[in-house]
């Protein structure tokens, strides 16, 4: 990185009476989390090289409530997704670019009930829409070129949301070979965070759901298993650390891979 | 019109009256949850119902199981229009009435054969896999008991129709060879003429008896069947079509809001609301609102009437990440208990009146808190259900009911609510550190 990238909030914005094309969604994982936060890194520095005009909210950004819904806490729910409503329409926005598909899916799905009404995309829809339009350009793949490397569809934003292909097109550009596992797409199995699993020890079992995923993943030996969501990413990670498969597989949000394909 | 067909009419009208009494108990008890709209959208949801439903477009995901069950559910529907024949013959004392056809009758009788056939195979075969003991979702803790039975009960039922039917075609085949009275030549028998060998060397009036004993059997077994299925999985067969009609059209990610937790939400955040105004007068009559569902009747229609459309086939249980990792939830137990819970509620009804109280609920009597704790909300379940019942949204309810009217969620989980609360984010850091990461730029 040769300059650093100037990351302005709403606030700043505003006060320089600029509006942004998008507002970029962090999310509280891609905020505090030590891993997620390279995704948000790498998504901003795509943003950024793609000369995309965007602000975050910084610290007037708070959780979606998608963890206190799933959980059944529909009260707190509703009073982060008014409270962030409040802030949203106060600045006006109009588009969001989430960095996780829970944020995604309950500002796309849910905020409208409560007034919340943006156009809400994912990260990866939203890189794909910026290569599509010629605004971002990635050439020969890489590192990643001929590499194996396959998708773990996440939850909301697969089943949820019917989105399958934006994740797969983005991951074609680095011209790796894209395998997918058994249960892929419609039939992907969750990698165990969901449903505010991610914030709790798991119920009595005999195997944990992300050693069951993992499995699944490692038996077509990847040399990265990509995903877009930073708790199938922890969950993803854990995994791979538990079969000792560190050396040989690596896990990636699919906007990691375009940054690094990138040279950002 | 002889005895037989006046005995023919009662029982054929005893039935019929039998059925009707049992769906309006079914209807009844579906009616008891609460209100939900899904009459919007109406073009989307015939193509739904066409494509799932009628289409079994969801079946085939699963080859095997799914062609075989196709077989069975064609011949099912094509093969009544035989019984349409069946009918007016036993009212009228008329035999084949529908020979007139003459070349198209030898079609339709030469198709309801091979599709008997079929259904007569892929039925053993069904009952060979359940029974076999080698596919799991077949033998899960809530498969046991009269769960497995139903399933049995219902193919070998099934296989003796058909053979029912087919050896009736038999022995009416050499009849109408030996020219007996009253076995007028018409039909094609592709399939029960192979088993004609088997009763050639009976007399004709032997021959007469069992197609006779084979006739009554075949359409009092069937009518018979059709009072079986209400208290039966095999209710499907016709919930199915509403049931894939009524369902969610909406993105599978989306919860519903609950608006009355809106209205107070609203309250809590206007800032001009009086906190010490007194409250609208209550009306008296009125049952006070829980949050979440706690039994049944807290669930929406459609939630009821996916218990009933279940068929038990599995596919849910077998999909859920909490299940294959061997956690209590199992999302087809939501549903049979669901069911068996309603039908509970139902009788209590039927004996002690509208307002009985049996001091029972879902929550707690049939569903345990650590099924529902299992569930990570994937979608799996919905997604993997042919008649797209969704077993999530009766998860979540209760959830609600936990959380909101009991505060009984795990500890860890009260901990991110806390959380969430103080520092708008599902762990304990401080808001002021949100863009910390903009500095490592």
């Amino acid at each position: 990185m040769s300059e650093a990238i100037k990351v302005p909030t709403m606030a700043e914005m505003l006060a320089a009476n600029e509006v942004p094309e998008v507002l970029f969604w962090v999310g509280c994982a891609g905020s505090f989390d030590d891993r997620a936060k390279k995704i948000t890194k790498a998504i901003v520095k795509i943003l950024h090289k793609a000369e995309v005009k965007f602000a975050v909210l910084g610290t007037e950004e708070g959780c979606t409530g998608d963890p206190a819904k799933r959980a059944g806490n529909e009260f707190l729910y509703q009073m982060q997704a008014m409270m962030n409503i409040q802030v949203l329409d106060g600045y006006e926005v109009k588009k969001i670019v989430t960095g996780c598909p829970h944020c995604f899916n309950t500002m796309k799905n849910e905020y409208p009930d409560l007034g919340g009404n943006y156009e809400v995309v994912h990260h990866t829809q939203f890189i794909q829409s910026l290569i599509n339009d010629g605004r971002l350009k990635i050439e020969g793949g890489g590192a990643f070129k001929g590499r194996k490397i396959t998708f773990h569809d996440p939850c909301y934003l697969g089943r949820g949301n019917g989105e399958y292909e934006a994740p797969r097109q983005l991951l074609e550009k680095l011209d790796a070979e894209l395998v997918e596992m058994k249960r892929c797409k419609s039939k992907g199995l969750c990698c165990g965070a969901g449903g505010a699993q991610m914030f709790k020890e798991a119920e009595p079992g005999n195997k944990e759901v992300n050693i069951e995923r993992t499995e699944e993943a490692l038996e077509i030996k990847p040399s990265v298993i990509a995903t877009g969501c930073p708790f199938c990413n922890t969950m993803m990670t854990d995994g791979v650390k538990h079969f000792e498969k560190e050396d040989q597989t690596e896990v990636f949000d699919v906007a990691e891979l375009i940054a690094q394909a990138a040279d950002l | 019109m002889g005895i037989a067909n006046i005995v023919f009419l009662v029982i054929l009208i005893a039935a019929g009256g039998a059925f009707t009494y049992q769906v309006s108990k079914i209807r009844r008890n579906i009616l008891l949850g609460r209100d939900v709209d899904r009459s919007n959208r109406k073009g989307e949801r015939w193509a739904m119902m066409t494509r799932v439903a009628l289409g079994q477009s969801k079946m085939v995901t699963r080859p095997l199981a799914g062609i075989m069950h196709i077989l069975i559910y064609v011949g099912f529907v094509i093969i009544n229009i035989e019984v349409l024949e069946i009918v007016i013959d036993g009212v009228f004392g008329t035999h084949r009435i529908f020979a007139f056809l003459g070349g198209f009758y030898d079609f339709l009788i030469g198709s309801f054969e091979i599709l008997a056939f079929l259904v007569l195979f892929a039925c053993v075969v069904f009952l060979i896999r359940r029974n076999a003991g080698t596919i799991k979702r077949f033998k899960a803790r809530e498969l046991t008991s009269w769960p497995k039975n139903d399933a049995n009960i219902i193919l070998v039922v099934e296989i003796l129709l058909m053979f029912a039917f087919l050896s009736m075609n038999a022995t009416d085949y050499l009849l109408q060879e030996r020219g007996a009275d009253h076995y007028i030549v018409a039909g094609a028998y592709p399939v029960s003429s192979l088993l004609a060998p088997l009763f050639d060397g009976m007399s004709t009036e032997g021959l007469i008896m069992y197609e006779r004993g084979a006739w009554w059997f075949h359409i009092i077994g069937i009518l018979l069947f059709l009072n079986y299925l209400p208290i039966s999985k095999h209710f499907h067969i016709i919930l199915a079509f509403p049931n894939v009609f009524y369902a969610s059209l909406t993105p599978e990610g989306k919860f519903t809001n609950m608006d009355k937790v809106t209205d107070e939400v609203k309250l809590m955040m206007d800032p001009t609301a009086d906190p010490y105004a007194t409250p609208p007068p209550a009306d008296p009559d009125a049952v006070p609102e829980k949050f979440g569902a706690k039994d049944v009747q807290d669930l929406h229609w459609k939630n009821l009437m996916d218990a009933y459309s279940c068929t038990e086939c599995g596919r849910c249980t077998s999909s859920c990440p909490a299940n294959m990792t061997g956690k209590l939830l199992s999302p087809r137990k939501i549903m049979m208990d669901t069911r068996d819970r309603l039908e509970e509620v139902g009788r209590n009804i039927d004996k002690h009146g509208k307002d009985y109280d049996d001091g029972k609920s879902l929550l707690g009597d049939y569903i345990q808190e650590e099924e529902l704790w299992a569930c990570t909300t994937c979608n799996a379940c919905v997604d993997a259900c042919p008649v797209n019942i969704n077993p999530l949204e009766i998860i979540v309810d209760l959830r609600r009911y936990l959380v909101m009217e009991e505060s009984k969620s795990p500890t860890e989980l009260n901990g991110m609510f806390t959380n969430v609360e103080n520092n708008g984010a599902p762990w304990a850091f401080p808001q002021a550190d949100r863009l910390k990461w903009a500095e490592e730029l």
